[in-house]
């Protein structure tokens, strides 16, 4: 955990899921895994996250709210699918009112496998999602220098004499 | 006489774990009318009845929920054998009676914590979860899983829990039975938090009829009404008796609840001592008959209702489940009128929504 600097806040979203994953992701925020000694917090407003824990698929009626939460989400951002059913559908898969995973609807980083995902799966698939924040955040950092048209060469030497 | 607003509640909101919208209409700070719409997990699994044979489906009925997923799989493998006129092993009663009470254990520590959690007690919602956790470690002991068991079957149950671990979960239990007469002495006892929840969204007995309402929310206003009288399982054997109190507001429900769990713990130990030695799963096949069957039984929230139709095939031609929460929720329109805005996360909370149950 030593290349964690940042702690990241999440928020919460349940799709359609059976609420299995949804106690485990609120199980990890409990004294037997504590999230929150990474500094990681439960936020109910997407403004304050960075990243998106999604347990369950989509289907006609949510769409919606989840395209919301994460467009209210500030840059850099990451999408954490949870359980096999925000990955696929998964047993849920045939039913009518299923569209399928998170990811037909937003582009998902991390993918938590699992029915229903343990704890310990869901903390490592929101640590992978911090490296992937550190990645956007990197490339976040070029893009400013990119419109002032200087070569690329230079960009990557003035970032790596900042850090 | 204030202005009329209507205040949205949900579909994502920080006291929900679980999306449900409320359209809030609000005269200053007191609930003049609260209209819910839902919808926002419904899958249609009773569909999947033409899709899935009788056997695989118990794998789909199972996770219609998550923390009563046990109650699930066992009120549609009850309705199925009904149908089948298959009798089940004794000691696979006793082991899913067992299992049953230890997922109520489970689901009524986790409500206790989001209560604390609602009214703001931040320390005693940890440690209700933090109990919470060696009941899902019995679960993983024994059935391999923390939230979905997939241990009942059509036939009986499977996997057998021997004597060693028989014994582990009766010491676990009634250790845990002293941990957490500290966390409800500070429910019962905490002049803040009875304060919080006294006298507040006050459901009477009478009402409590009239809105059908069923499990702990109907049991705190003082109705007699619990489906393990029935005697479904073994509890007719371990003699049953359910929790009444007679108040019907946020407190009393609280009450039962906590109440609830001390007997789950004795009705565990009690089964333990008394279960028979045997086979614990008969062998199922062919086709389901032609006829219908009506299950009931008494889930964590409230009593749960299983109808499940044969046509002389491996698929089931209707299934269909009504769950407490869908009943419980005209009693939660009722209880929000009048009160204040700041009350509704508590008063949402007191009923236990399970919407992932209600909307399937």
């Amino acid at each position: 955990m030593s290349y964690v600097t940042k702690s990241p806040w999440i928020i919460h979203y349940d799709g359609s899921s059976c609420n299995g994953c949804d106690i485990e992701v609120l199980a990890c925020l409990t004294p037997i895994y504590d999230l929150e000694r990474f500094g990681i917090i439960n936020t109910g407003n997407p403004k304050h996250a960075d990243i998106f824990l999604v347990t369950g698929s989509v289907n006609e009626q949510n769409v919606n709210v989840v395209k919301q939460i994460y467009e209210q989400m500030p840059e850099p951002k990451a999408v954490v699918a949870v359980g096999i059913c925000a990955a696929s559908g998964g047993i849920f898969k045939e039913c009518y009112n299923v569209m399928g995973g998170i990811d037909t609807v937003i582009p998902v980083d991390v993918y938590v496998p699992g029915c229903a995902a343990r704890p310990e799966a869901i903390i490592d698939g929101v640590v992978k999602g911090i490296g992937v924040l550190a990645e956007k955040r990197a490339a976040m950092d070029k893009k400013p220098a990119i419109m002032d048209k200087k070569p690329a060469a230079t960009v990557q030497t003035e970032d790596n004499e900042e850090a | 006489m204030g202005k009329r607003t209507i205040i949205p509640f949900g579909p994502q909101h920080p006291v929900l774990p679980e999306p449900v919208h409320l359209d809030l209409v609000i005269e200053d700070e007191k609930v003049i009318e609260a209209i819910p719409s839902i919808g926002f997990i419904h899958r249609g699994l009773e569909k999947l009845v033409e899709k899935k044979e009788y056997t695989e489906l118990v794998y789909v009925i199972e996770r219609i929920c998550g923390i009563c997923s046990f109650g699930h799989g066992w009120g549609y493998c009850h309705a199925v054998e009904s149908l089948m006129n298959i009798e089940i092993p004794e000691r696979a009663n006793y082991l899913r009676t067992i299992w049953h009470e230890l997922s109520r254990m489970h689901s009524h520590m986790l409500w206790l914590g989001l209560l604390a959690d609602g009214f703001g007690f931040e320390s005693l919602f940890m440690h209700c979860w933090r109990l919470r956790e060696k009941v899902l470690d019995l679960f993983e002991k024994t059935t391999g899983g923390r939230v979905i068991f997939s241990v009942c079957k059509v036939g009986g149950v499977r996997k057998d829990i021997d004597k060693a671990d028989l014994k582990e979960i009766v010491n676990v239990t009634r250790g845990m039975e002293k941990e957490f007469r500290e966390l409800a002495d500070t429910f019962m006892k905490d002049y803040s938090v009875k304060n919080r929840l006294a006298g507040i969204g006050v459901l009477s007995k009478e009402d409590a009829l009239e809105l059908c309402t069923v499990g702990p929310m109907a049991r705190a206003s003082g109705v007699y009404l619990d489906m393990r009288l029935t005697g479904h399982g073994v509890y007719d054997k371990l003699g049953f008796e359910p929790c009444i109190e007679t108040a019907g507001d946020c407190y009393a429900r609280c009450i039962v609840r906590i109440r609830e769990i001390y007997q789950s713990i004795d009705l565990i130990s009690k089964a333990a001592e008394m279960i028979p030695d045997g086979e614990i799963a008969v062998p199922v096949k062919g086709n389901l008959p032609k006829g219908e069957f009506i299950a009931r039984l008494e889930q964590p929230r409230g009593e749960c209702f299983y109808y499940a139709k044969g046509a002389d095939s491996k698929f089931l031609e209707r299934f269909r489940v009504r769950t407490p929460t869908n009943i419980n929720l005209p009693a939660l329109v009722k209880i929000l009128q009048g009160c204040d805005l700041a009350d509704v996360p508590m008063l949402i909370l007191t009923i236990d929504p399970c919407i992932s149950c209600t909307e399937r």
